[in-house]
């Protein structure tokens, strides 16, 4: 039996600060198959560029990696940079959020896509040429050849990202990292380039890792989804799965502050009170206590093991997931004991 | 004239900011060429109202709200605040009214000076317009505006701008924009650049300085969802154009431009069962160049129901429904089915 | 009335921000260096040194010995107390030409790149002929016409920098000028000059500051490069350059002649790179974080 695509085991990347090591991926695990598209979610610092990058083994020198990416049975983080430059674009390619920083601002876009053709697949200089203008062609870009022989800066944002997804799918990757490839566009370029890089991803049964802190980017466009939170997977399932049976209160609370259109204006948001935690001092207990709104004193002091939910392909974790009977007491105390504060609190300011 | 007209606004005294045929143009490259940032635009805003604007980048959202605040000046048109007509004030009389309406931008980082500590940020406002004030009461003021905001003076106030996130950043700005106690706030895509849990938090936020403050705000942004949520009344925005104008519950309940429909198209949906880009087809290539709008209707060369006439003679703003105003020949839904039955435009693709 | 947005953690700023870069040693080795010369220069009237213009203190072209540390020159004037003389030409010629381009020239780049418009195209038209204008003509134009002195060479050079000053200045002020910031100032009603001082200033001045001293040390070899052509202070003041070009014909038998000053200029303008840079780099705050 073939060894499936992508399989990331127990993998720990820790970066060295001045105040100490920043653990900002902690002993992720997680697989993805053939043609499969994966979602990866969380906020930004909660790791997933650097889940990302460690997967391609594309990490600054200091920073200290640890575990296995198992790519088609090899092991990645055992190769040698220059075996590493062979996979890089020809098995695994990667998106970035920035077009603008991605590219090279003085070369030729058409040029920027030759060079990999050449590189990788040892094509001649016109074969790459009109291959080139081909891919631009696929990737939605009118009039490719003309586009072709323009610089960057030419180039609107949306077209932009078309050329980085071009250059990504040169050489037929099998695995297409897309690092928040929609972040810094309009929603009108978001759907398009999310249309493209799916239409793409089916066509060449490609598999892919889209990443974005916005689970209504993943929603109608991913096989299974892995939310992220403070350096680990905190729940994964089935795309399906993961909306209609959330247990993990992060999962449950990003898709809350999601302003949704058909709701009536002014509807106050549910918006996540604070921000994530410092990687370097991070207390013990599970990482999201301080802003969950079902923490329990337990929360605090034991960290929640990912563990299987009945719905196989579902891990979550949480000692008082939500929409179980733990949860709904868990958030029924909080609920009652804010309350009991607020009104405290109001005695007092009447009092004044 | 095309997606333009004044049709829509109201005929009320008493509307803070009314801005009438504001055109906005820039020098292009190339002799006598320009770039119609803004043509011919007409708002008014009623105080104590959230406007929304909305549109893609480059239509010329940010170039209106900056020649709210002529900044600069707008090549032609009226823009009254409070009464007063801005664009014929110049020097003293023009600066003496800024207090009243600030400013607040997409770029967190961008709109902090690097050098300055965030307690000067804050107080350069009062250092501005209240140089007698002592500096007690001038540091009070900073730490009430920064608490206001959710910030802690004695921890920011001696900080620089890169030590904070980016949300953090967006809350300083706002604390800026406040410490005046300004009538009008324009929003500039001020949660653009955040995740969508800071984007909440921001948003909460300016909803309830809106009503400590008792603002008036001009909301920009290019996601319709995030508009509708903290808007009264939406206007669709389309390389320097109106397309529709409505109550922001009204404009999600019957959209009647064709431009408006594709922009609620590709909001993305947080629900798997949604199939993203069903019901509404969704807008292909970019945005036409605004050195050379196309002829007629603005947004033809994307429109799916674009005829000969829309090449020919540009929409007007027309009334369709409870003050809902369209700018479209063909307009769509129940809406636009009513008025091609009744109007002077009866017929359909 | 809204409760205010609950953040608790608010109060802690952005994590990971672990301050500025420290300056390194090599910073401090040419501060040091710097230093030295500056302080010999400046007091070299009172050292136990003999008078740089004494001929005759050893035989002539003398190498190194314990009495005269760098040996003597053609003339047999002791190298030593000429190179600490010599410095003081060095660094004031240096110094004060790009005080002088930096006055001039960073105030014609922070106003060009502010105000933009007109002023802006007659400033920058004005440095392209400037930058275009042979430099060594300008100089030895300015010199037939003042005559060599100390003064003009400083004021030859100052003047030749002011173009590429003017440059830098504006271009940074112009990616400054552009950012919202600038714009939010606006809105509250700051004027001009308020703006210029509160939010442009402390900007450019640190990127000011770094080049100016890579400035420096341009300057104090174009000084060599006059000097070699005796355009510079007339003999038999030492300058650095002048030395080295006395050195030049008798290379091969008393190489030290031309290496001591060599040596003194090279350190010198490797210890300006490197404070420069260290400065760029100290001052440079963390934006490029988002
Ligand atoms: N080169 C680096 N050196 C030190 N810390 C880093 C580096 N790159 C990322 N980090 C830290 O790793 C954490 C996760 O960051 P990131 O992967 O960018 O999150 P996301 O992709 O979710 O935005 C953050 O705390 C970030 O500061
Ligand atoms: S373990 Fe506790 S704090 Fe963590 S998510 Fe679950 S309920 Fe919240
Ligand atoms: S139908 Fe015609 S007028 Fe209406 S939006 Fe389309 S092109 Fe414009
Ligand atoms: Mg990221």
């Amino acid at each position: 039996m073939k060894p499936v695509l992508l399989d990331v085991a127990g993998l720990s990347t820790t970066f060295p600060t001045g105040r100490g090591p920043l653990i900002a991926l902690d002993d992720v695990s997680l697989s993805l198959d053939r043609g499969r598209t994966l979602g990866l979610v969380g906020e930004s610092g909660s790791g997933k560029t650097v889940l990302a990058r460690s997967i391609m083994g594309l990490l600054p020198a200091h920073a200290h990696r640890q575990g296995h990416v198992w790519f088609e049975g090899q092991d990645l983080a055992a190769l040698s940079p220059r075996d590493l430059r062979d996979i890089w674009g020809r098995e695994i390619a990667m998106v970035f959020q920035d077009p603008m920083t991605s590219l090279n601002p003085v070369m030729k876009v058409g040029r920027q896509i030759t060079e990999s053709l050449r590189h990788h697949l040892r094509m001649g200089k016109d074969e790459a040429r009109t291959a080139a203008v081909d891919l631009l062609d696929s990737v939605g870009i009118p009039e490719p050849k003309r586009r072709a022989d323009e610089y960057p800066h030419q180039l609107s944002g949306g077209m932009r990202q078309r050329v980085t997804i071009a250059i990504a799918l040169a050489c037929w990757p099998k695995l297409l990292l897309a690092d928040e490839p929609t972040t810094a566009l309009d929603v009108t370029v978001q759907s398009q380039i999310l249309d493209l890089l799916q239409a793409k991803q089916a066509e060449r049964s490609m598999a892919m890792i889209l990443v974005t802190h916005d689970l209504g980017v993943v929603a109608g466009r991913t096989n299974e989804i892995a939310v992220m939170y403070a350096g680990r997977i905190v729940e994964r399932a089935d795309t399906a799965t993961l909306f209609a049976e959330t247990r993990m209160p992060y999962t449950e609370s990003l898709l809350a502050s999601i302003p949704r259109v058909e709701r009536p204006s002014h509807t106050r948001l549910q918006a996540i009170a604070g921000r994530p935690p410092d990687l370097v001092t991070r207390p013990g207990g599970c990482r999201f206590a301080p802003r969950c709104p079902y923490a329990q004193p337990r929360c605090a002091e034991e960290e929640p093991p990912l563990l299987p939910a009945p719905t196989p392909g579902h891990t979550f974790a949480c000692w008082y997931p939500v929409g179980t009977p733990a949860g709904d007491e868990a958030l029924a105390r909080n609920t009652a004991s804010n309350e009991a504060s607020n009104k405290a609190a109001d005695r007092a300011a009447d009092g004044r | 004239m095309a997606g333009s007209g004044t049709a829509h606004l109201r005929d009320r005294a008493d509307a803070l900011l009314r801005v009438e045929h504001l055109v906005v143009e820039f020098p292009a490259a190339g002799r006598g060429r320009k770039v119609h940032a803004v043509s011919d635009v007409s708002l008014d805003v009623l105080p104590g109202e959230t406007l929304g604007l909305v549109g893609e980048s480059g239509c010329g959202k940010s170039t209106l709200g900056r020649a709210v605040m002529q900044l600069p000046r707008p090549t032609s048109g009226s823009v009254r605040f409070g009464g007063q007509e801005l664009t014929a004030l110049k020097g003293e009389p023009l600066r003496r009214l800024r207090p009243q309406m600030q400013m607040i931008f997409q770029d967190p980082i961008s709109s902090l000076n690097p050098r300055r500590r965030v307690g000067d940020i804050v107080a350069e406002p009062l250092a501005v317009w209240r140089s007698g004030q002592s500096h007690g009461d001038v540091q009070a003021a900073v730490r009430a505006v920064l608490a206001d905001v959710g910030l802690d003076y004695d921890t920011a106030a001696d900080r620089l701008p890169h030590q904070f996130s980016g949300g953090q950043c967006q809350r300083i700005s706002i604390a800026r924009a406040l410490v005046l106690e300004p009538k009008l706030l324009v929003c500039d895509e001020p949660v653009s650049a955040l995740d969508v849990s800071v984007q909440a938090q921001i948003l909460n936020l300016l909803e309830d300085m809106k009503a400590r403050y008792g603002l008036t705000m001009l909301f920009i942004a290019h996601d319709l969802a995030v508009v509708k949520s903290i808007s009264d009344r939406v206007a669709v925005m389309y390389l320097g154009k109106l397309c529709e104008v409505a109550p922001s519950d009204g404009l999600y309940d019957a959209p009647t431009h064709p431009y408006t429909a594709a922009l609620l198209a590709s909001i993305p949906v947080p629900n798997p069962e949604v199939r993203p880009g069903v019901g509404g087809g969704t807008l292909s290539n970019d945005l036409p160049s605004p050195i050379d709008p196309p002829s007629g209707c603005r947004f033809r060369t994307r429109c799916p129901r674009a005829g000969q006439r829309c090449a020919e003679e540009e929409p007007v703003l027309r009334h369709c429904g409870d003050d809902h105003w369209v700018a479209c020949h063909f307009p769509v839904g129940k809406l636009g089915q009513a008025l091609s039955h009744t109007g002077p435009d009866a017929m359909a693709d | 009335m809204p409760e205010p947005q609950p953040d608790p953690a608010s109060a802690d700023v952005e994590h990971g921000s672990t301050g500025r870069r420290r300056l390194g040693l090599l910073f401090w080795a040419s501060v040091g260096w710097l230093g030295l010369i500056a302080t010999l220069a400046a007091t070299a009237d009172w050292l136990p040194i003999p008078d740089p213009t004494r001929p005759g203190v050893a035989p002539a072209r003398q190498p190194p010995t314990l009495h005269h540390l760098l040996g003597v020159d053609v003339l047999g004037r002791d190298m030593l107390s000429r190179t600490i003389h010599g410095a003081r030409v060095s660094l004031v010629v240096g110094f004060s030409s790009i005080a002088f381009g930096l006055l001039v020239g960073g105030a014609v780049g922070v106003l060009a790149g502010y105000f933009r418009g007109r002023f802006e195209a007659i400033a920058m038209g004005t440095v392209d002929v400037l930058l275009a204008f042979p430099a060594l003509v300008f100089a030895l134009a300015l010199v037939s016409f003042l005559g060599p002195s100390l003064g003009t060479v400083t004021l030859a050079i100052g003047v030749l920098s002011i173009a590429p000053i003017a440059r830098i200045i504006r271009a940074s002020t112009l990616a400054f000028a552009q950012r919202e910031f600038v714009l939010a100032a606006r809105t509250v009603g700051a004027r001009h000059r308020r703006i210029i001082v509160n939010e442009i200033l402390p900007n450019v001045i640190p990127a000011a500051v770094s080049f100016a001293l890579v400035a420096v040390a341009v300057a104090i070899v174009s000084e060599g490069a006059l000097a070699f052509l005796g355009l510079s202070v007339a003999a038999p003041t030492p300058t650095w350059g002048s030395m080295i070009n006395e050195g030049r014909t008798v290379l091969q038998d008393a190489p030290h002649i031309s290496f001591v000053p060599s040596a003194a200029m090279f350190l010198t303008v490797l210890a300006l790179n490197f404070a420069g840079d260290s400065l760029r780099a100290r001052f440079d705050v963390g934006e490029g974080r988002l």
